[in-house]
């Protein structure tokens, strides 16, 4: 991919901060690219195997098909020195045509029953008794992600524990949306499930190899759609229990960022921002107790270093234009503060 | 007599100044009058809906590129599609239908000229209503300026909460007025075809392009007034304060869903049984055979009309329906592959012992088979439900239906305007400059949307504006963006040799292509009242039956 990062310095095809990615290109290589042939969880799995056979069968009657009817248009093409007669009329054949209906009938019958298999298998999954449940909320544009059982809110990156052939360990997720339709996309762990106001709709993951995957809102939500970005951290279960403890905790309050936590307190920040344990209990804007437990802000939008922060708080719409998130007019004094207790929230 | 009469009287008016000369095509209810200004119409919008969809793929060729802001790339989506599908897609079709059906029956005009005129100034109306949102959807509340949800515009987005301003009232009542206008062309066709059919003409000899007609008017009969209905209740919603989609007041957003799709999948076939019809003509004459398999033909096209108003619900498959439902839907989705695979089979069949020419008409019509056929199989692999999960909203779908709009209905409609434009202007198109047209838009088509379906399995949402980097997109994008360039450079050919040919193009002739059905025995352009006398057929091919009189085909039919 090094020869694609060099085009937007040959080719710039606006002024200002083109091709500006937020440190998230670089963020992004570290992780497998979100392709559904690379499974590794047991929907997306099951899906990959029935797709597989789904193309072999519909390639198979493109090369059949297709090259008999290239043969044709080679075969009988007007020849140079044709006498100009027409060709014998044939009028149709019914046993030909008997043919071409029953074959394609049976084909479609083998599909019609793997489909409806690999769908009855996938959707008709019981929820085992204490399998974790998280409750994933669409917003514009970012997501919530509530564990209910384990009393933690975040944000954007979903952390599940990995699930091992000798201790099968799904994760169900509950998914709501507060205002428009989205769609809950990570390729490589299942299909997408729509995320729709006023419906409760229900996917599990059961995910086999630790790693971050990444995934995107899939239905078309309005003005920032593109950047409505989530990951999924797969870890073992120790280490996702250590991440459970830390998300436990309450908010750090750290003494040298007293009088960014004050101007945060005493601003518009805590009409929409949650910091457990303090006066902010705002619940339209991502909660922030762990805010630097997160490596992305702004739903992915950015790489979540304190400089970003600090842009994103001055000027949200540099980052993701139209993004619900008003810019705060700080001054320059309140704004350095600000972000400085917001990077002190581990 | 009284054509002499008819047609002195065309060549007085030739000679009339320019404006009685404009007046006459304002107030004409002649169906080739009516049937050419759909067409141009639609080619107007084609070619703006076209400069939108290149803007997109330039904001796309990139990785996190600053072309378009969001919200301008928003709206262009939006009215790319909306406008490909009512204004472009709908009225070149209607156009021809109007424009050939009478000729190809061997009738004066349609059944209600009348209705006809009404119907094609509410579809210019409602047409030019859509792109006048840019200017005076700012409106009231100073919020929004074209459409900006989608062409299927999903519930509750569109709702007074998320979509401020009047974009939203625009997108409804340009559409409320285009498909009124195509249920009135639709009732029109199916009057003329029961009523005015030449002597001689059974149900059983008529062209398949009449009997494909007759398919596409009942699936715009009954597919049409539930878009209306559905309309009229986002309407409510936003001004009378109904709750049909508001979900904020308890409203269901896939009640939404369904009425569009309901809709949404036989509009798929009210626009590519069309392009069906086009290759039924224009393979058998550039194949000098007789289309094989008449009735079977006649039959799949029928039946494609039933299955295709219970597939609806394959637009959803992740909505979050019951195992049952998305079994169902995958089912009935995979038979109607049934009676499109024996079309193309059929297609074949017509080439197969042929004396193939190589015309302008007969490569796009070539170049539909091949495309629509893979546009088929990939239809296959999206109503395989688990894989729909994955590939639905994705580009991989972007790439599916584009094959179907761009690689089959628009390879037709070109074909058939290389076929047909000879009889309405009495001009042929320049063979050259269409071989040109044909080679850059066949190359750039499958750059673009080829590549398009890897970028859907990599992951790549529809609808984005942006994408970053680092996820293995760009090249295929960057490929994608050139071939969409070289798409536009192809039309700007057509283009030309339209205007070429027009100023100086040469003389066509009654029947340019040694072709068989009723239009091509008049004149080129025909008079005002098509045939001077009512022609009389014994069979679907009655110019054969004249120029072979030793062998005609109603001995076999």
């Amino acid at each position: 991919m090094t020869i694609w990062s060099a085009v937007p310095a040959v080719v710039a095809l606006s002024p200002v901060s083109a091709f500006a990615d937020w440190g998230v290109g670089k963020s992004n290589s570290k992780f497998p690219q979100p392709d559904l042939f690379a499974p590794v969880s047991t929907p997306a799995h099951d899906i990959e195997t029935l797709a597989w056979f789904a193309i072999t069968i519909c390639a198979g009657i493109a090369l059949i098909v297709g090259g008999i009817l290239l043969y044709g248009i080679i075969a009988y093409r007007v020849r140079r020195g044709d006498d100009g007669s027409e060709p014998p009329q044939v009028y149709g054949s019914n046993p030909i045509e008997f043919a071409w209906t029953v074959i394609p009938l049976l084909i479609v019958f083998v599909l019609i029953l793997t489909t409806a298999r690999t769908i009855y298998s996938i959707q008709g999954r019981p929820r085992p008794p204490g399998a974790l449940t998280v409750h994933i909320i669409g917003h514009q544009w970012w997501w919530e992600v509530r564990y209910p059982s384990l009393n933690i809110t975040t944000a954007n990156e979903i952390h599940v524990p990995l699930s091992e052939p000798s201790n099968d360990n799904p994760t169900f997720l509950d998914l709501e949306s507060a205002d428009v339709a989205h769609s809950f996309w990570v390729p490589q762990l299942a299909g997408k499930t729509d995320v729709i106001p006023n419906r409760k709709n229900t996917m599990w993951i059961d995910p086999h190899k630790a790693g971050t995957y990444l995934g995107q809102c899939a239905e078309f939500c309005g003005t920032e759609h593109a950047l409505m970005l989530l990951r999924v951290v797969v870890e073992p279960p120790a280490q996702w229990q250590q991440w459970v403890a830390s998300q436990q905790k309450p908010a750090v309050h750290e003494p040298s960022a007293a009088h960014g936590r004050r101007v945060f307190e005493s601003t518009a920040c805590v009409n929409c921002h949650t910091v457990q344990g303090t006066v902010a209990s705002g619940r339209f804007g991502p909660d922030l107790t762990h805010i630097m437990s997160r490596e992305t802000i702004a739903a992915g939008a950015a790489v979540n270093t304190p400089e970003h922060l600090k842009i994103w708080i001055r000027d949200p719409d540099l980052i993701k234009p139209g993004a619900l998130m008003p810019a705060m007019n700080l001054n320059g004094h309140d704004l350095d503060d600000v972000a400085g207790y917001l990077a002190s929230l581990r | 007599m009284e054509q002499e009469i008819a047609i002195g009287a065309i060549e007085e008016r030739a000679e009339l100044p320019l404006v009685a000369r404009m007046h006459d095509w304002v107030v004409t209810v002649d169906h080739k009058r009516l049937g050419l200004m759909y067409i141009s119409g639609g080619l107007l919008f084609f070619v703006v809906a076209g400069l939108q969809a290149v803007t997109i793929r330039l904001q796309l060729a990139f990785p996190s590129n600053h072309l378009v802001p969001p919200q301008v790339f928003n709206r262009l989506l939006t009215m790319h599609g909306t406008a490909m599908v009512f204004l472009v897609g709908m009225p070149i079709l209607t156009g021809f239908f109007n424009y050939l059906v009478p000729l190809m029956i061997g009738a004066h005009d349609m059944a209600f000229p009348r209705l006809n005129a009404f119907g094609f100034w509410l579809w210019l109306f409602g047409a030019l209503l859509l792109y006048f949102s840019y200017l005076g959807a700012d409106g009231l509340y100073g919020a929004g300026s074209a459409p900006d949800v989608g062409w299927f515009a999903y519930a509750p987005l569109t709702e007074r909460a998320f979509s401020r301003g009047n974009s939203t009232d625009y997108w409804i009542l340009s559409i409320f007025l285009t498909s009124v206008g195509s249920t009135a062309t639709a009732i029109n066709l199916v009057a003329t075809i029961f009523c005015l059919r030449c002597k001689g003409m059974t149900l059983n000899k008529m062209p398949v392009l009449v009997w494909l007609t007759l398919v596409v008017a009942f699936l715009m009969l009954v597919a049409l007034p539930p878009l209306s209905a559905a309309q009229a209740m986002l309407l409510l919603d936003r001004y009378l304060g109904a709750h049909f989609f508001d979900t904020q007041a308890g409203g269901s957003a896939i009640l939404w869903q369904h009425f569009f799709w309901i809709f949404g999948h036989p509009e798929v076939y009210v626009l590519v049984v069309p392009a069906f019809a086009f290759a039924s003509e224009i393979i058998p004459v550039f194949s000098r055979k007789v289309i094989f398999g008449y009735q079977v033909m006649v039959a799949a096209s029928v039946a494609i009309g039933f299955i295709s108003l219970s597939v609806w619900a394959h637009h959803m498959f992740s909505v979050g329906m019951t195992p049952a439902g998305n079994a169902f839907f995958a089912t009935s989705t995979m038979l109607v592959g049934v009676p499109t695979g024996i079309k193309i089979f059929n297609w074949i069949g017509t080439i197969w012992g042929g004396k193939i020419r190589f015309r302008v008409p007969m490569l796009f019509s070539l170049g539909f088979l091949f495309q629509f056929m893979i546009a088929g199989l990939t239809g296959i692999m999206l109503a395989v439900a688990p894989f729909d999960w994955q590939l639905t909203d994705t580009y991989f779908v972007v790439a599916h239906f584009h094959y179907v709009l761009i690689g089959a209905i628009v390879f037709m409609i070109f074909a058939a305007i290389y076929y047909w434009f000879p009889k309405a202007t009495g001009r042929m198109l320049s063979e050259r400059l269409g071989q040109w047209h044909f080679w850059l838009f066949l190359i750039g088509f499958h750059m673009t949307f080829d590549t398009l379906h890897f970028a859907g399995i990599h992951g790549m949402p529809r609808r984005i504006y942006t994408y970053q980097p680092g996820r293995g997109l760009e090249a295929f994008n960057l490929i994608a963006s050139i071939g969409a360039v070289l798409q536009a450079v192809a039309v700007v050919v057509l283009v030309i040799n339209v205007i070429r040919s027009l100023v100086n193009g040469q003389e066509a002739g009654p029947d340019p292509w040694d072709a068989w059905t009723l239009e091509w025995t008049t004149t080129s352009p025909p008079p005002e009242y098509n045939f001077a006398v009512e022609p009389e057929v014994r069979s679907r091919r009655p110019l054969w039956d004249l120029k072979h009189p030793e062998d005609p085909d109603w001995l076999y039919e």
